[in-house]
């Protein structure tokens, strides 16, 4: 037990003198993991509004597609990314394989579908006249868009919030594509691996700690704005 | 009341959002025109700190910004060989000298040595302590004793294979008692500990190991200053007529710099617990 505990004093004393290791891996995280979300509503948002709103042929199945990779595992994704960014492979010249901008490729790949998935089914369960009086009250595309957005917006921020849990807290990426290199893509999950498996655990509980408290800021948000409305 | 709250919430919310563009903007530029070299290395420089030592000097010397990914020296090379790093710093030497016949590589450089041990349990319930390597072996293969093995082609891993082969032992594999672990050095270690098994390490990880364990291990030396054991590190840079986009420049620069009397003089000088780590051997 004494581990234990010291360990934890030794994670308080890493967070308050302001570690510089333990803050890279914090800043590696919040940077790769904001980007990744930012670009994943830039392209998940209209991608699921139009899967959630429009009647079209193929709907289904683009719709079990979407849904059967909500449970991508991150190593796949890991996979077929190093696969491509591997100077070797396709991708090779963008020079996106043990670099920051890499992992965020990866993640946007493994967010994407919680993102449209989760937004088509925002839209889906607004109400149809919603719809029907918009059309009438003279909207047009964009604006049909973004009334449609605004009214199903605690759906969708939970569906940011889903997402952006879920990119903080993968390990398969983050290990696979950024290589673990300290001080540039070592994150809060690659680094709580390493150091549990080196038997250092103040590090890694210090760490945990921050990620915990990233979740519950996260959630807090949305939680707050619901409570407002 | 409310106005407060939301005026909080915003301006936290807008926090966030700057620091995101703040790190993501100096992370850019930090990115742009230097001299980044990527290096694929063994665990034990890593898990060492050598790196962590070497690093600023040689930032402060050249210029250049060292990345190294610490894998199995077997890992290294592969990625060599996919072109994904510039210059390498591993320590298997029978598959680095393929790797520069294939043509992967070039200019291999030796620069540090250590040495191979046999650690174990304190109680030693198989009974190697002071035996010759092979022997030892024998014994653990024979009493059927728990041993983790890295299973992960590095350079201890190979080297632990070829013991087998020269104990006239066909390596074990799916046995109960022999663990494959499959990480780097340190954890292996560290699993050999939980699991009361002996394990073969290079030496400079083991005394970074006494020290996380404050001088009082569970797992101790018991097979050591053997011929056989010897441990020799190398730096190979990756062949550029193979990999035309390897940084080739730094790689030399890099490769020269680690050879030099200042950094030869560090690696000495690198100790843990009063102990010397590695010994510089570059010629």
């Amino acid at each position: 037990m004494e581990y234990l505990i010291e360990g934890f004093l030794n994670a308080f004393h890493l967070l308050f003198t302001g570690d510089e290791e333990t803050y890279s891996a914090v800043f590696t995280t919040v940077h790769v993991s904001s980007m990744s979300i930012i670009i994943s509503l830039i392209i998940g948002l209209p991608a699921g509004f139009i899967l959630g709103y429009y009647e079209f042929t193929g709907k289904k199945q683009i719709r079990a597609v979407v849904d059967t990779l909500l449970a991508l595992p991150t190593v796949v994704v890991g996979l077929l990314v190093y696969a491509f960014v591997t100077r070797k492979g396709p991708l090779g010249d963008f020079n996106l394989l043990f670099e920051v901008s890499g992992i965020i490729v990866g993640q946007v790949l493994l967010i994407l579908p919680i993102v449209i998935s989760l937004s088509a089914t925002a839209i889906e369960s607004l109400d149809e006249r919603l719809k029907n009086t918009l059309i009438t009250l003279g909207a047009r595309g964009n604006t049909i868009i973004i009334s449609s957005l605004y009214e199903a917006r605690f759906a969708i921020m939970a569906a940011a919030v889903n997402a952006y849990s879920r990119a903080i807290s993968e390990v398969g990426v983050s290990m696979m594509i950024g290589g673990n290199i300290k001080w540039h893509t070592r994150t809060i999950t690659t680094a709580i691996a390493l150091e549990t498996g080196k038997g250092q655990f103040a590090m890694g509980i210090a760490l945990g700690i921050v990620l915990l408290a990233i979740g519950f800021f996260v959630n807090w948000v949305l939680i707050f704005f619901k409570k407002r409305a | 009341m409310k106005k407060f709250r939301l005026l909080a919430c915003l301006s936290l919310t807008m926090i966030f959002l700057l620091s995101v563009s703040i790190i993501s903007i100096s992370s850019l530029s930090a990115e742009e025109g230097e001299k980044v070299l990527k290096m694929s290395t063994t665990t034990s420089t890593d898990n060492t700190g050598l790196l962590d030592v070497l690093a600023p000097e040689l930032m402060k010397d050249t210029g250049i910004e060292l990345k190294w990914i610490a894998v199995g020296t077997g890992k290294a090379l592969e990625m060599g060989k996919n072109c994904d790093v510039d210059v390498l710093l591993v320590h298997a030497p029978d598959a680095e000298k393929k790797f520069v016949k294939e043509g992967f590589g070039r200019n291999r450089k030796e620069l540090m040595y250590n040495d191979f041990i046999i650690i174990g349990p304190k109680s030693d319930p198989a009974g190697v302590k002071n035996k010759k390597v092979r022997n030892a072996l024998q014994i653990i293969s024979k009493k059927k004793a728990k041993f983790a093995s890295r299973g992960d082609k590095s350079g201890t891993h190979q080297l632990e294979l070829k013991l087998w082969k020269e104990s006239k032992i066909n390596a074990p594999d799916k046995e109960d008692w022999y663990i494959q672990t499959g990480q780097g050095m340190l954890q292996t270690i560290n699993i050999a500990a939980e699991r009361d098994a002996y394990t073969i390490t290079d030496r400079g990880t083991y005394i970074k190991y006494e020290a996380n364990m404050k001088g009082n291990p569970p797992l101790v030396i018991l097979v050591e200053k053997d011929k056989a054991l010897f441990n020799q590190y190398s730096a190979i840079e990756v062949n550029p007529s193979k990999c035309p986009k390897v940084n080739n420049a730094l790689a030399k620069q890099y490769i020269k710099w680690m050879a030099s009397k200042k950094a030869q003089k560090m690696i000495g000088d690198f100790k843990l617990m009063e102990k010397p780590l590695f010994t510089p051997n570059a010629k």
